[in-house]
């Protein structure tokens, strides 16, 4: 059969093979392997098959943990079972891969590897995980490209069933993972002749079985333990040459060669690296380029890591080394050298054991952790070293160390690039569809020219508002490149919104000579003098061919509001004349046709009509060849650029962060903001993971289009738009009237009308540079202008025209005192929301329903809180560098936040209580012991405190700051010695005795699937501790797979036809233990609700659980309808609000108080307003309508159990 | 008894009864359809194929599920895009192709377009999946002031020669009530190829919340009194324009089907009863309607048709502007009444 080439990422090309060979696949989401378990879960739903003609059950479980499990259950009963995972999923196998390494059972499980959670978590790519689980027993096969993760899926599936040796397949994550290439996919043929499929029936006679029974898994005794372990040996040394048979069997059938190390170089290599994973090839090809200019160097590719084959290894390395550099993508502090580096040193010392004279030096380095790049310039620098007559041992590269000095400098700019490659960079936004037009791009070029291609894309920290980079390139050779195009290195550059070149150095990529592509509002005429004038200097230095084009405008006027894909794609070939124009268009066509065709005809007609509008919009702009560009502060003005024929403008690139910004933001995180990360040296970083808070507020990113703007005339001054603003933009202050003598003339005020406030002033006051533009403030507010309805006290309007005006008062407005929340009625909605919120500007998305929770628990308690946070969007938004949303009031005192792991939050939170409360309990030992010399007086008032109100707290803050400060002046006298250590430890203990309040968040991922155990532990307790559940009904991190919370008849990843089951009701099992505080809350539906349970939750002296609704992206609505949603998903019965408070059982009163009434409106109403429920309707009616009537009749049972659960109690209504 | 003869012809289409079922969400059931024909109804206009709502729907669904997507690496998107979805035209028109299997009576196809490109390619389309007349919907509000009313009305006319041009079916366009001259606008859709009119669309006028201030939609079923409306206007047409005429709203019993019979009407056309007090109305009416015909001697419904149309009746003028003044006294008379 006939092979075809496709152009698809390495999740893809892995999840193809692993899905053909599968009977059982357990899966869980874990970036950036999720891909891995969506596709096996859709093609599965599709009913597509597997090698021998049956549909493979795809199952999500609770946690990796879960996976393993399964996969260990399923493989012991004799299924062929895989799964994939990453990072700490992987950790949370190990378990299970003892076990079943340990009985000897064949699968694959397919790593997208990734860095783990240290002094931060990444996302990104390194071996961190892979190496922890090298001693479980699993076979290690490392995958270096798109093509060979394919590749040795099979070789890995096809082994591990003859060795019985579990193996662990492996490669970068998101560099392979992510990255899509020119493939030549394996077909079904080729799969079929690697596998024998009596192996498998081999495997199923050693199932467990009740038709012939046997035990396995026995607990052994001292006498028999090790012998047994031993008895493995035997298959580990047949295991290599059971690989090395695969792959050539594979090489007969497909051509293409593997070796368990594979050696590229030259014959009599006298410098050679010893690497795995992508940055083989990286240096592969730098060896090539090297050997070309007759440099004796070479590269050993390590594909069999695990069982290591000395003899193999031996064989395929250079007699004539005389340095072997390894480079290891992972860091083992502490040890005489990592993984592989120790593996090769044995090696060799075998070798001279075994009489194979070696003379060589052997050198180890780390590269590339945490996706950091390494490039043909990284790997030159290494061999240089080697050269070295002392070559540096346990070095970097990559980095700068300016610490401990471990790091090779490296020359940048070194290029290896053939010169008929065409390399490409795009930069957009995460909105406006440019990643997805260059995936579009890369398939086409790849799938209908005959030229190679590669696409890998940068995403942005940030959920709203976010930058993306695609990296393109394409050519007649074969692409081996894992690495970014670099500076000065791209033929063409192209950004798709205007607004980046005032923020990022966007022509840096470009090569003179090459073309720069803007997505420009302004004119042909005009867009030069709006160019900031680095953008002037670059285009002119560099010479390049400028073309504008305004797409926004032609996205506009076909009705494609925003989406400039197919605009910026047409340019793009119309430029690049990859392929003639009409044939290009009609490719460009033809994929819309196949994205959107299943979307309707009217998605292809409005895309069919933005790309034959393109081409008449698309100009090329006349540079002026003696343009003036007046000098950049600081640079020298070249003669040659002195009168311009074309106006100019003094624009220039803003900075990243305001010259205000304390000095670490503005040299560390402004650095990272302005795409300079990579160039901070290891000093510059925390040595521990530890940042300022509060960092947020400086990175004004600007983003709304549109911000809202206040009526004071109508405003009736009640708090709503403050409470429900997602990113804490819109915040109100009452004031004394004299504030004002210092206004600026444009500073809006009017009359408070607060009774507790009399005379005084009052302020609604909008960051603008910090708004999203998400409106849900206008969509709160419920005061309109009884002359013209759709005039509200707050109104969106075009934020440019006002920018100016509004960042003036804005900075007058945060001049102005903040409100003490002991002068404040707390229970009412418009009091509470004078309080300073000290969660602000997260990255999330805009109109996000979680965050305005986290808010007010911040404007509430802020002051005592420590947060443990699960991982997850609240543990992104909330702790993603550069710049984090936590902050602090004006006394210094604000949340102190942090991120365990995802499957252990609950946990994490309880142990900050435990030591909160003993701290507590021996600083109230202490002080007790030293009544003496502290005074009696001062040291009653402490223990006797009341700290149940915000007064009380202030009272004992007082005391505290003055029992630290007597503590200080006792500290070095004779009195504080005679104490014996008393003195010290009271001081440093001393904050203990003011009340802490402790908060768990994460979201339902967590709660209701992988940290349940232990939040059910957590809620057993019986500490004071406060859980949050942001309940988005999905995980919403990931990508929206299906968690237990998403509820019946919602489509959701892992659950495409429709979750069939019913929600998880974790309030009725956080209930049935009687005391906790359990409450429903949804903001948008009863705000007041929600600030009751708040306050009760805080304050009840046990465990609390506040369950939040929470819309979200992933629910597919408008989100400036949030609120209307969340009324709507209250009134239908499907999110009841009800707070259980056992404090009532003690006053013989029913604990259960139901707070929203009985369902009112159909379920329908509310579900079919969202992506999540009509597509369902959209795909598959009937079972929609099934499921639709099944979940009502949930909202029915849930609604009759909980008005008998509220009823009054016996003698509540005998009384 | 004497034997009735209650057929009646409407777009070419020979029809056991002049009870039709029009357009509604009871169509949108194949076994509702069943028993509408069970129930005696002689023919069933599918409910609305609506252009805007499957352009909207459409664009809704790309939007939802691009939003968000490639923007954050942990999440580059948000939903599974599911391998197929029932968009476009294909939901209804494999609706048709069922209802036309399940059912004998004659189903005339429904369309409520807004492009030129959209009335001609999805009326092809509604013919080809089967239907036996098609129903042009012709629901367009002009707000803008600069829209002449020649304008408008050229369009609609041009857009029925369009159809005309393209499909072979027979086509009843169904009319607003808010022509100038309606039966200069009726004369011009049948010489631009309609076969029949339908009169009249009801529209829904949305109301006002005035605790929220805002436009909120509304639904109401018609009442009998809405047919004096059609009634009026198909006794007018009836002689003058020819055309086969149905009457549709306000028809609640067999009096206001005797009296679009005698109107000029060939079918009357029902929704509002049948959804108020279920499809067994219709076997009912059909009773009575027997039941009348023998009581007042009529023997066909062609003989009752047209009986008392403008051109039928003594005094013609009673359809014209001296009714209105003898309405206006006899409410005058009421007052009265109520004074005493």
């Amino acid at each position: 059969m006939q092979r075809t080439w496709v152009t698809i990422d390495g999740n893809e090309a892995v999840a193809t093979i692993a899905h053909a060979l599968s009977e059982v696949i357990a899966i869980y989401p874990i970036t950036p392997s999720t891909t891995m378990g969506e596709l096996s879960d859709a093609w599965s739903a599709e009913g597509r098959t597997n090698l021998w003609g049956t549909v493979p059950h795809v199952i999500e479980m609770q946690s990796e943990a879960g996976a393993a499990g399964a996969i260990h259950g399923s493989l012991q009963t004799g299924a062929l079972a895989t799964t994939f995972t990453a990072s700490q999923g992987l950790l949370l196998m190990i378990p299970n891969m003892y076990k079943i390494a340990g009985e000897l059972t064949p699968t694959v499980f397919h790593v997208a590897a990734r860095s783990l959670a240290t002094q931060g978590l990444s996302i990104f790519g390194d071996h961190s995980d892979v190496m922890a689980i090298r001693a479980t027993g699993y076979a290690m096969l490392a995958s270096n490209s798109v093509l060979e993760a394919q590749d040795l899926a099979l070789i890995a599936h096809a082994s591990t069933l003859k060795s019985r040796v579990p193996f662990l397949h492996f490669f970068d994550g998101f560099r392979t993972s992510h990255e899509i290439d020119k493939i030549e996919q394996l077909t079904r043929e080729d799969i079929r002749a690697m596998i024998d499929d009596s192996l498998v029936q081999a495997h199923r006679q050693r199932a467990l079985s009740p038709d012939h029974p046997f035990i396995r898994g026995t607990s052994q005794n001292p006498d028999v333990y090790f012998q047994s372990r031993e008895t493995v040996n035997r298959f580990y040394v047949a295991c290599p040459t059971i690989v090395q048979e695969a792959m050539d069997t594979f090489a007969s059938l497909v051509g293409r060669q593997y070796h368990l190390f594979d050696y590229v170089g030259a014959p009599d290599a006298e410098r050679v690296i010893v690497v795995m994973g992508s940055g083989a090839e990286t240096v592969e090809s730098t060896v090539k380029y090297l050997n070309a200019r007759g440099e004796k160097v070479g590269v050993i590719k390590v594909r069999l890591f695990r069982p290591f084959s000395v003899e193999h290894f031996l064989q395929a390395i250079p007699k004539t080394v005389k340095v072997i550099a390894i480079l290891d993508r992972t860091k083992e502090p502490g040890s005489t050298g990592e993984p592989l580096h120790l593996d090769v040193v044995e090696a060799v010392s075998e070798a001279t054991t075994k009489g194979i004279a070696f003379s060589a030096r052997i050198i180890g380095g780390r590269y590339g952790l945490g996706s950091k790049e390494f490039t043909p310039g990284m790997t030159k620098a290494i061999f240089d070293e080697m050269s070295k007559a002392e070559p540096h041992n346990h070095f970097t590269i990559g980095i700068h160390d300016d610490v401990t000095h471990t790091s090779l400098a490296f020359d940048p700019t070194f290029s290896i690039e053939s010169k008929d490659l065409v390399q490409c960079v795009f930069w957009g936004l995460g909105s406006d569809g440019t990643v997805g037009a260059n995936k579009n791009s890369i398939k086409i070029i790849g799938e209908e020219t005959d030229n190679y291609a590669q696409g890998y894309f940068v995403y942005d920290s940030k959920k709203s508002g976010s930058v993306t980079i695609s990296h393109l390139r394409f050519g007649p050779q074969l692409i081996s490149a894992p690495y970014l195009i670099g500076e000065n290195q791209a033929d063409f550059v192209a950004c798709h919104q205007f607004t980046l070149i005032e923020r990022f150095d966007v022509l840096k990529y470009a090569k003179p000579g090459s073309v720069f592509l803007l997505d420009s509002i302004y004119g042909l005429e005009t867009v030069w003098e709006h160019l900031p004038q680095e953008v002037q200097q670059a285009v002119t230095d560099k010479q390049l061919r400028m073309f504008v084009i305004n797409a926004h405008q032609v996205a506009n006027s076909v009705g494609l509001k925003g989406r400039i894909n197919s605009i910026m794609q047409t340019c793009f070939f119309a430029i690049s004349t990859i392929l003639p124009r009409e044939e290009a268009i009609a490719q460009i066509k033809q994929s819309i046709k196949k994205t959107y065709g299943k979307r309707g005809e009217a998605v292809v007609q409005k895309n069919f009509q933005a790309v034959d509008e393109t081409l008449a919009h698309l100009h090329e702009v006349q540079v002026p060849v003696e343009a003036a560009i007046p000098a950049l502060v600081g640079a020298e003005t070249k003669a040659s650029q002195r009168h311009s024929p074309v106006p100019m403008m003094l624009l220039q690139r803003r900075p990243p962060v305001a010259d205000l910004a304390p000095e670490f933001v503005r040299n560390v995180l402004g650095k990272m903001i302005a795409g300079e990360g990579d160039a901070l040296p290891v000093s510059a970083l925390p040595c521990d993971g530890t940042y300022p808070s509060g960092t947020a507020q400086w990175e004004k990113r600007n983003i709304a289009l549109e911000i809202p703007v206040w009526d004071p005339d109508i405003c009736i001054q009640c708090g709503k738009c403050v409470m429900v603003c997602p990113h804490s933009v819109i915040r109100m202050k009452v004031y004394d009237p004299a504030e004002l003598n210092h206004a600026p003339e444009t500073f809006p005020s009017t009359d408070a009308h607060f009774r507790e406030f009399p005379g005084m002033k009052y302020t609604l006051q909008v960051s603008p540079e910090d708004c999203t533009g998400c409106s849900l403030c206008v969509e709160a507010c419920p005061a309109k202008d009884k002359r013209q309805v759709g005039h509200k006290a707050i109104n969106m309007a075009p934020q440019p025209p006002i920018l100016e005006r509004e960042k003036v008062s804005w900075d007058f407005f945060l001049s102005l005192p903040d409100m003490d929340a002991a002068n404040l009625n707390l229970g009412a909605i418009k009091n509470s929301q004078l309080l300073t919120p000290l969660f602000e500007f997260s990255g999330a998305c805009a109109g996000c329903g979680e965050t305005p929770y986290i808010k007010l628990a911040t404007q509430l308690f802020g002051d005592r809180m420590i947060v443990a946070n699960a991982t997850g969007c609240s543990s992104i938004y909330g702790g993603n560098l550069p710049t984090t949303p936590w902050s602090v009031n004006r006394e210094g005192n604000g949340p102190a936040w942090s991120n365990s792991l995802f499957e252990d939050n609950a946990e994490f939170g309880l142990g900050m209580r435990v030591t909160l409360d003993k701290q507590q309990e021996y600083a109230t030992e202490l002080l007790s012991h030293c009544t003496d010399i502290l005074g009696e007086e001062l040291v009653n008032a402490i223990l006797r405190t009341d700290q149940s109100t915000q007064a009380g707290i202030n009272a004992q803050r007082e005391r505290v700051a003055l029992l630290k400060q007597r503590l200080q002046n006792l500290s070095s006298t004779e009195e504080a010695a005679s104490q014996g250590g008393r003195v010290h430890n009271l001081l440093s203990l001393a904050d203990a005795l003011v009340r802490k309040s402790v908060w768990i968040i994460g979201g339902d991922g967590w709660a209701y699937d992988i940290g349940y155990g232990g939040l059910d532990h957590v809620l057993a307790s019986g500490r004071n501790v406060n859980v949050l559940v942001l309940d988005t009904e999905v995980y919403s991190n990931t990508g929206g797979q299906a968690s237990k919370a998403t509820p019946r008849a919602a489509v959701a990843k892992f659950a495409a036809r429709g979750k069939a089951t019913r929600k998880k009701n974790l309030g009725l099992l956080a209930m049935s233990y009687g005391n906790v505080y359990v409450a429903s809350v949804a903001m948008g539906a009863n705000d007041l609700q929600t600030l009751r349970a708040f306050l009760e939750a805080e304050a009840y002296d046990g465990p609390s659980l506040i369950i939040a609704y929470c819309t979200c992206i992933a629910h597919g609505f408008e989100m400036s309808k949030g609120l209307e949603q969340e009324k709507l998903a209250v009134q239908t019965g499907h999110w009841p609000l009800y707070r259980y408070d056992p404090n009532l059982l003690e006053e013989d009163k029913n604990p259960f108080i139901l707070d929203s009434k009985a369902p009112s409106i159909p379920l329908e109403q509310y579900a079919y307003n969202e992506t999540r429920y009509r597509m369902l309707l959209q795909s598959n009616e009937e079972r929609a309508k099934a499921l639709m009537k099944q979940a009502q009749e949930d909202v029915h049972e849930r609604w009759q159990l909980y008005q008998h659960m509220s009823a009054p109690l016996h003698h509540e209504s005998e009384k | 008894m004497t034997s009735i003869d209650v057929s009646t012809n409407y777009l070419g289409l020979q029809l056991k009864n002049p009870l039709v079922a029009s357009a509604s969400p009871l169509s949108k059931s194949v076994d509702l359809v069943r028993r509408l024909e069970d129930a005696g109804a002689s023919a069933i206009v599918m409910y609305s194929l609506f252009e805007e709502q499957i352009t909207h729907e459409s664009l809704e669904l790309d939007y939802f599920l691009h939003r968000g997507t490639e923007v954050f690496s942990e999440a580059l998107s948000y939903f599974p895009d599911l391998d197929h979805y029932n968009m476009g035209t294909e939901p209804y028109l494999d609706h048709v192709r069922a209802v036309k299997q399940a059912v004998n009576i004659p189903v005339i196809g429904s369309l409520n377009g807004i492009s030129t490109g959209g009335w001609i390619e999805y009326a092809s389309r509604i013919e080809q999946a089967g239907a036996d007349a098609l129903e042009l919907n012709i629901y367009a509000l002009p707000t803008d002031p600069n829209l002449t009313g020649a304008e408008l009305e050229e369009e609609y006319v041009k857009l029925v020669r369009d159809v005309r041009a393209t499909v072979k079916i027979p086509i009843a366009l169904k009319l607003s009530p808010f022509f100038t001259s309606i039966p200069n606008m009726a004369k011009r859709f049948v010489e631009a190829g309609a076969n029949g009119l339908v009169l009249f669309n009801r529209f829904y006028q949305p109301d006002f919340d005035l605790d929220a201030l805002e436009v909120v939609p509304n639904l109401e079923l018609s009442t009998s009194s809405e047919l004096r409306l059609p009634l009026r206007w198909i006794a007018i047409l009836y002689g003058q324009v020819v055309t086969d005429f149905a009457l549709t709203s306000g028809v609640h019993t067999v009096l206001d089907v005797v009296k679009a019979m005698m109107a000029g009407a060939s079918v009357a056309m029902m929704t509002s009863e049948l959804l108020e007090h279920g499809i067994g109305r219709l076997t009912a009416i059909l009773a009575n309607l027997r039941e009348w015909m023998v009581e007042h001697e009529y023997d066909s419904i062609a003989t009752m048709k047209g009986s008392m149309s403008q051109r039928a009746v003594a005094e013609p003028a009673a359809f014209e502007r001296a009714n209105y003044m003898k309405a206006l006294s006899s409410f005058d008379r009421y007052l009265s009444a109520q004074a005493f």
